[in-house]
């Protein structure tokens, strides 16, 4: 049974309609890809399995219906998202970043989880007391996915990782969700803009166009795929 | 044929009103038509403050205090001492002060300066955010009654200025309340009608455009300084005028008329009326006048609100009608003519979600 | 309630805490250093001045600035957890000391004291998931409109459950005064302060070093990314209504004493609280507290040395010197610059 499945999900913003029927699934264990343009609708496809949008259909996490419920549920039921713009809280401090990864409550002590997360970013423990807006964007995106991994999820989002990173930033980011998807088999479902670090790293994919899934296939496939090669590969 | 409709309703109920008002005198007694009179005063004063926060979106919890100036203002002129001897000067000679001017002609007067005024406060307004000018307007509110006390010279201090009522003119054979009622109602009527003039025109339009986004506004070339204190300074001309009938009509003005919960009564009474309609002055002035929050007559509010259980039911009721009609009555009259006219009713669309 | 049921846990991190104290003795020796400038300037101006009398109404002032500074940190916890300008905070801190009152007819002062407390917490709470729930997202005048309700309803809702008379009401503290360099101050008005600020005070410890106030502090830095990481975001402004109920009720308990205890008594107050909240910025609540404690001691020192203002007109002279600084500053003085984004 695959841990994260959509079936048929709509979503609009207000009277904006924004998905019209997105089936996908996640796998355990998986690294998944979601790609396609500006607007096609893949942060709202994840904002959907949050209940961030007024969404009808199907969204199973872990057996349990998810959908049309609120934020918290999904984060308490094991979900990390990590937004666009990150979401970290700007005036507290690194440390107190990291801390309220913890506090929806789910298991494994936070001292015990921040040493995991400092062994991936170490920088953390020399800038505890740094607020959160002064760090670099690099830095924020770091913070953010410690933040995530605090809370031990079963699933892992995150939403456009290398917006407004230099290459190399992104190339160290993407190593490390690998090494965190095969060293602990941490779940991803990744959103992403830059096809082709997405493709590197994930074992499946899903291209979205307007608001639906135009293609779907293993990330191999699709590397070879010619309409996927020519709109988002660039060659 | 639809678009006739829509187009005529709104001119039609003016008809419609204006012939209402004209005849309703026949059917009530002399205390009736006071309390009448009194909602055609609020009228006036809801418009005002319909414009400022309902057009402009500038809060104002100093709307009573304005009223308060357009009446001492009137009683002044028509007491033919408008404060000046203070200084040792003569008013000028071109004013028709005589041994004190007509009450008629104070209400233009009053109207006059209070909108000088409430453009002057307009000014620094800009600057105040929308936490910080409520409270600056609710300073304002708080003040006036002190300002006024201290001010005895000129006020007549905590014991008021009374004022002698007004005789008919022409020798017309109607008694002063007749007199006063259709005074009030034209002068409702004519700012009504200058009120929709400017709401619907480029400066109305330059008005919703701050209210909606004003960073959206400059860039399409509306300056919002310049409207913003336009909007306060237009505003605080139709509290002068009302306070001004207000004036006429007691023939008593005192600092305890005009306290702060007057100012807070007059935005409840325009939201629940509904905020950017000008119907909605109408039935916010109803509401204020009939219902019962205060115990005397002629209208007078104490600083603490009435210490019954009627303030209970009136302090329930404004958060009651807040969760079910945010539009207002008007609103709510707007949605049930947009469902008749759809021959549907349609939900609200929600924008609860972020883009 | 769905609050995690460990033990608050306790967090010292040197730095941040004491970068927080020395900037704390730094405002207060600045605000010592105008003060005795100002009493020079007094010296030359006034005939019968003297500094113990200076330094009695600098105290007087603290003290009822102190009240001040209670219900305006009330309302800059509100403000900041759910953007919304609680005109009822008054009336719910006069409702609470009328249910202490009532308490201390049978009970001793400080149960009493206690039990309100909780009393309010609980009251606060309920207020804000019953009326301000509901219309958490519709435009900030109707959510204005709302708490004026509540404001005319509690102030009814006071005179009509124990009728509008004017009553005493107890203070713990007692009637004499004390002698402290020459200067004479009360009892009263040292146990209001100290009072406050020890509430301030906790208050303060709870955001800094327990998780629940590190929760509630980014429920107010953002709702969203709180929602995201788990928090019952509902339940935290729930709480952050108790606790700005629990400071206003000391601040009525503290204010009814010496102003005597009606529906009225904290109308006057919310006006001043107000302004110094808005004074010493309307999101920050150092401001807040500094902002009251000035305010208190301005308006003291205003009333007694300068004529013109005397006795009665020491409220609108409040708000001309809070409008002047919010045109100099329109943040306030410890606030932040909003900006805007296009």
């Amino acid at each position: 049974m695959p841990l994260l499945e959509l079936n048929d999900v709509r979503a609009r913003y207000g009277p904006i309609r924004a998905l019209h029927g997105v089936s996908l699934r996640v796998d355990e264990g998986e690294v998944v890809a979601l790609l396609g343009a500006n607007g096609a609708g893949k942060t709202t496809t994840l904002r959907a399995i949050s209940s961030m949008t007024r969404t009808s259909g199907e969204i199973v996490f872990a057996g349990r219906g998810i959908a049309r419920r609120s934020p918290e549920f999904a984060a308490r039921r094991g979900i990390a998202h990590v937004p666009e713009g990150r979401g970290l809280f700007p005036e507290l401090t690194v440390w107190e970043n990291l801390r309220m990864g913890a506090v929806g409550g789910r298991r494994g002590g936070f001292e015990q989880e921040a040493k995991r997360v400092i062994e991936y970013f170490p920088w953390i423990d020399r800038r505890r007391d740094q607020p959160a807006a002064t760090l670099s964007g690099g830095e924020q995106q770091m913070l953010a996915l410690g933040r995530a991994l605090v809370s031990r999820p079963r699933l892992l989002m995150l939403d456009e990782p290398s917006l407004g990173l230099a290459p190399t930033v992104v190339r160290e980011l993407f190593a490390i969700v690998q090494r965190l998807n095969e060293d602990e088999g941490l779940t991803v479902l990744v959103v992403e803009q830059n096809a082709t670090i997405a493709l590197e790293v994930s074992s499946r994919a899903y291209v979205l166009e307007v608001g639906k899934v135009a293609v779907e296939g293993t990330s191999d496939e699709l590397q070879r795929h010619e309409g996927v090669r020519k709109s988002y590969l660039g060659y | 044929m639809r678009r006739y409709l829509s187009v005529a309703v709104g001119p039609a109920l003016f008809v419609v009103g204006a012939v209402v008002v004209a005849l309703l005198p026949r059917f009530m007694g002399e205390f009736r038509l006071l309390e009448f009179t009194f909602v055609a005063i609020y009228v006036i004063a809801l418009l005002g403050l319909n414009i400022l926060t309902g057009y402009s979106g500038q809060i104002s919890l100093g709307h009573g205090a304005l009223v308060g100036v357009g009446a001492y203002v009137a009683a002044l002129l028509s007491l033919g001492r408008p404060g000046l001897e203070l200084y040792q000067l003569d008013p000028p000679s071109w004013i028709p002060l005589g041994d004190g001017m007509r009450p008629v002609f104070t209400i233009p007067i009053a109207a006059l300066v209070t909108g000088v005024i409430g453009f002057l406060i307009g000014i620094p307004a800009l600057r105040l955010g929308g936490v910080s000018l409520a409270l600056a307007t609710l300073a304002l509110a708080v003040s006036f009654p002190i300002l006024m006390k201290r001010f005895s010279e000129v006020t007549g201090g905590g014991g008021g200025l009374n004022l002698n009522l007004p005789e008919t003119p022409f020798g017309w054979d109607i008694s002063t309340r007749h007199w006063l009622y259709y005074e009030a109602w034209v002068t409702a009527g004519i700012l009504f009608l200058a009120a929709w003039l400017l709401v619907r025109g480029r400066i109305g339009r330059a008005w919703r455009a701050i209210r909606d986004g004003e960073v959206a506004a400059t860039s399409s070339g509306v300056n919002p300084a310049l409207y913003k204190t336009f909007a306060f300074g237009v505003s605080s001309a139709y509290a002068g005028a009302a306070g001004a009938l207000f004036a006429i009509e007691t023939a008593y003005v005192n600092p305890d008329t005009f306290p702060v919960s007057l100012s807070i009564l007059l935005l409840a009474s325009a939201v629940i009326g509904g905020l950017g309609s000008l119907a909605g002055a109408l039935f916010g002035a109803l509401l204020f006048e009939f219902l019962p929050i205060y115990s005397q007559e002629p209208p007078i509010f104490s600083f603490h609100f009435a210490e019954q259980a009627p303030s209970v039911v009136f302090g329930v009721f404004l958060i009651v009608i807040m969760l079910l009609l945010p539009g207002g009555v008007a609103g709510l009259f707007r949605a049930l003519a947009g469902a008749v006219r759809t021959g549907r009713f349609r939900r609200r669309s929600d924008t609860s979600e972020l883009a | 309630m769905a609050v995690p049921a460990r033990l608050p846990r306790i967090d010292l991190s040197v730095g941040p805490v004491l970068r927080s104290l020395l900037l704390g003795v730094g405002f207060i020796v600045g605000a010592v250093a105008v003060l005795v400038l100002l009493g020079l300037v007094l010296t030359q101006t006034e005939t019968a001045f003297s500094w113990s009398g200076y330094a009695q109404q600098i105290v007087s002032g603290l003290s009822q600035g102190a009240i001040f500074a209670s219900l305006a940190l009330a309302l800059v916890l509100i403000y900041r957890t759910t953007d919304v300008l609680n005109f009822a905070q008054g009336e719910m801190a006069t409702f609470t000391t009328f249910i202490a009152w009532s308490l201390m007819h049978h009970m001793s002062y400080w149960p009493a004291f206690a039990l309100t407390l909780v009393i309010a917490f609980i009251g606060g709470a309920a207020i804000e998931r019953i009326v301000i729930r509901p219309v958490e997202h519709r435009p900030e005048i109707v959510i204005v409109i709302v708490t004026i309700g509540l404001l005319i309803a509690l102030n009814g809702l006071s005179g009509w459950i124990w009728n509008p008379e004017v009553k005493a009401f107890d203070s713990p503290f007692s009637n004499g005064t004390t002698e402290i360099a020459g200067v004479v101050i009360s009892y009263q008005e040292l146990g209001v302060l100290v009072v406050c600020l020890a509430t301030v005070v906790l208050l303060w410890a709870f955001f800094r070093f327990t998780t629940l106030g590190l929760v509630m502090r980014a429920v107010a830095n953002s709702q969203d990314a709180s929602r995201l990481v788990g928090v019952r975001v509902g339940w935290m402004l729930a709480l952050g209504w108790g606790l700005a109920a629990v400071l206003g009720a000391v601040a009525g308990m503290m204010a009814a004493p010496s102003q005597f205890l009606d529906p009225n008594l904290m109308l006057v107050i919310l006006i001043y609280s107000f302004a110094a909240a808005v004074l010493g910025g309307i999101d920050s609540p150092i401001g807040a507290v500094a902002g009251g404690l000035i305010l208190g001691v301005l308006i003291n020192i205003l009333g007694t040395y300068v004529d013109f203002i005397g006795g009665e007109l020491r409220l609108p002279a409040a708000l001309v010197v809070l409008l002047i600084v919010l045109l100099i500053r329109p943040q306030g003085l410890f606030g932040h610059k909003v900006v805007r984004r296009v």
